[in-house]
């Protein structure tokens, strides 16, 4: 009976969770195992005697010296930082208002609004770049961080909006009504209670659209055309592919070190954002 | 120090859903009124008006002498107290209490000595540094209770406060409350659906209905003279048994007749019910108003029936039996010893039998 039982939570769960922690953790392994690997292992093909394309036997630090040393990659970082931290802040400004309004104010076509805003985040960048680049033109911002820091909000304030709208939508209407009767203005009651009380949701809607706009590959290739202006996606790219030679080493060491961050952020953040959940965030 | 006046009040929602219809309501400075009512029928309506909370469509709204209409929440200086607490959770109890004066800029001092106050009376000193997740369903009702009170407003607004707790903690706070506003004495708005809480907690009882003010008058003047079958049978419980009945006349005197029931008319009603010969009524009459006949009780007043169902609740007997083709409940002394299915005559007290118009359901 025992024994069975154990069986069945081998076949139920341990086996299909082991699949899983594999498929999606042997890519970073694979990313941080080439990122470490001396040239010579790199192009040896696998037939060859003592191949070893699982681990390697030399482990190196050059990779991550030459991106350093050789490439903007630190610039890059920095770039991708400033630019996703701005962007993230100003989307998450408008979202909190819009995703407020949303939710809160009857007004004429306010749910009209609501849908027209999420229609928005539906189309795909690959077609809106087009206009946005001659937008970015006529401003005279290409080619500055300010043509991503204003053109991320894009697409980052209707997700913010939508998100944190279903937010302050879970928040009871009493705490602000009697914020209202305490004494506090609309205005007031939504920035003294219903914005505190939202912090789960704003530091959730704030990772996630830190998280995107870091990743953000095309309008940061369309935009940004000097090498010390690119941000970490397309710096690595753009610059370690040369032709069709492949600097895999450098490659991976910049994909290893740009993600470093944002894992950052999710570790901090996530603890924040569930302890907040649960409540225990000191207003 | 304030009375509140209602005219002509209306509440019609963008929906076309009329809430509240003409209510007219003249609340006496530090009077408890609680409006009771079915769900839907425009009470919490009615006090979130009041409140501000919610736009009125036409009618008046007076507090004191101001007509407050326009006015936003704020500038009202009521206090109100929701069903869910609507605590603020990132604040600790001595943040929510203090938190409405501080919005009023009331010097530091001056909110701690209100606050220490508010918690002293309502036994949350030692529960100032708390969040309200870690309290007690009860706790969190009190810190609500205490929010409202540091403000000293000129009227309390209760959105049933109590029906969020368990009924043993209910019975209690419902006895602190009444027992605050008599320290307190300010006046007080009390929303409920619960008739035992109107009848206990208020001065005055507004019962409603569809919008509609039913009666408005004391716990007794309702349960002893209610206005409609309505207000009848929902203040009471078990709740009035009514019956259909036809009026007659025999040898000069008048009869109300149902299926195999016949009951003389009291004097007291005679000639209002005279009016009605040949014509129905309704027929009604309080649990607590039969009794199991004994010879002395006049036959025009007793009839024979047989007992359905007992419900021996201890302090009292519920008999269920049919009657005049109703069913129908009898309250009766413990000390009956009646079986089910057992044939009983039972008298009406004649004092305290009422008829009711059967298209207007208006008392005669």
């Amino acid at each position: 009976m025992v024994i069975e039982r154990k069986w069945k939570k081998w076949l139920m769960f341990y086996i299909p969770m082991a699949v899983f922690i594999v498929f999606t953790l042997f890519p970073f392994y694979w990313m941080a195992v080439t990122a470490m690997r001396p040239d010579g292992e790199l192009y040896r093909t696998f037939r060859q005697a003592n191949a070893t394309p699982f681990w390697t036997l030399e482990p190196t630090l050059e990779h991550f010296k030459g991106l350093l040393q050789t490439t903007a990659f630190p610039q890059w970082l920095w770039n991708t930082m400033l630019i996703a931290v701005v962007s993230t802040i100003i989307s998450l400004i408008c979202g909190m208002f819009a995703g407020y309004a949303l939710a809160r104010l009857k007004f004429r076509g306010s749910e009209f609004l609501g849908t027209i805003i999420f229609i928005t985040y539906l189309v795909p960048q690959t077609l809106l770049f087009i206009p946005l680049a001659d937008i970015i033109r006529n401003m005279q911002l290409g080619n500055t961080p300010w043509a991503l820091m204003l053109t991320y909000p894009t697409f980052l304030i209707p997700f913010c909006t939508w998100l944190l709208m279903g937010y302050f939508k879970t928040i009871p209407r009493e705490l602000e009504e009697c914020a209202r009767i305490d004494g506090a203005t609309r205005f007031g009651a939504m920035i003294r209670i219903i914005f505190p009380v939202a912090i789960p949701g704003i530091l959730s809607a704030g990772i996630f659209a830190f998280t995107l706009s870091w990743n953000e590959f095309i309008y940061a290739l369309i935009f940004m055309s000097s090498a010390e202006l690119k941000t970490v996606p397309v710096g690595v790219v753009s610059e370690l592919i040369r032709g069709d030679i492949f600097f895999w080493g450098q490659l991976m060491a910049g994909a290893l070190l740009g993600s470093i961050p944002v894992a950052l952020v999710y570790s901090f953040f996530v603890e924040y954002y569930v302890t907040g959940l649960t409540g225990s965030v000191k207003g | 120090m304030a009375n509140v006046t209602i005219r002509d009040l209306n509440k019609n929602y963008d929906n076309g859903f009329h809430a509240v219809k003409d209510v007219n309501l003249e609340i006496r400075d530090k009077e408890f009124v609680v409006l009771v009512g079915p769900s839907g029928c425009g009470k919490t309506t009615t006090l979130r008006m009041v409140a501000g909370l919610e736009e009125i469509t036409s009618g008046q709204i007076l507090i004191g002498e101001n007509v407050v209409n326009d006015l936003p929440p704020m500038d009202r200086n009521i206090a109100m107290v929701f069903q869910n607490y609507a605590l603020y959770p990132h604040k600790s109890v001595y943040q929510n209490m203090a938190f409405g004066l501080q919005m009023r800029k009331y010097p530091q001092q001056e909110i701690e000595k209100r606050v220490r106050e508010a918690a002293d009376i309502l036994g949350i000193g030692p529960l100032l540094d708390r969040k309200p997740r870690q309290l007690s369903g009860g706790q969190r009702q009190r810190v609500a209770v205490g929010r409202a009170i540091v403000r000293h407003p000129e009227v309390f607004l209760f959105d049933e406060p109590l029906s969020n707790l368990d009924a043993q903690l209910r019975v209690q706070m419902r006895v602190e409350l009444k027992r605050l506003h008599e320290r307190l004495e300010t006046t007080a708005i009390y929303v409920t659906h619960d008739q035992v809480e109107a009848m206990t907690l208020g001065d005055r009882v507004v019962v409603m209905k569809d919008g509609w003010v039913q009666q408005v008058g004391e716990p007794l003047e309702l349960y002893g003279k209610p206005a409609n079958r309505f207000v009848a049978g929902f203040i009471g419980s078990p709740s009035m048994n009514f019956v259909d009945v036809i009026i007659n006349e025999l040898g000069g005197a008048l009869y109300a007749e149902a299926q195999m029931l016949r009951l003389s008319v009291p004097p007291q009603h005679q000639d209002r019910v005279r009016a009605h010969l040949g014509g129905r009524l309704t027929l009604g009459v309080r649990p607590e108003a039969l009794r199991l006949a004994s010879g002395a009780d006049p036959a025009g007043y007793c009839f024979d029936t047989a007992v359905d169902v007992v419900e021996p609740l201890g302090n009292e007997i519920l008999l269920n039996f049919r009657a005049g083709g109703a069913p129908m409940v009898a309250r009766v002394d413990p000390a009956v010893r009646v079986r089910a299915h057992e044939n009983i005559r039972l008298a009406v007290d004649p004092a305290r039998v009422h008829f009711f118009d059967e298209k207007s359901a208006a008392a005669i």
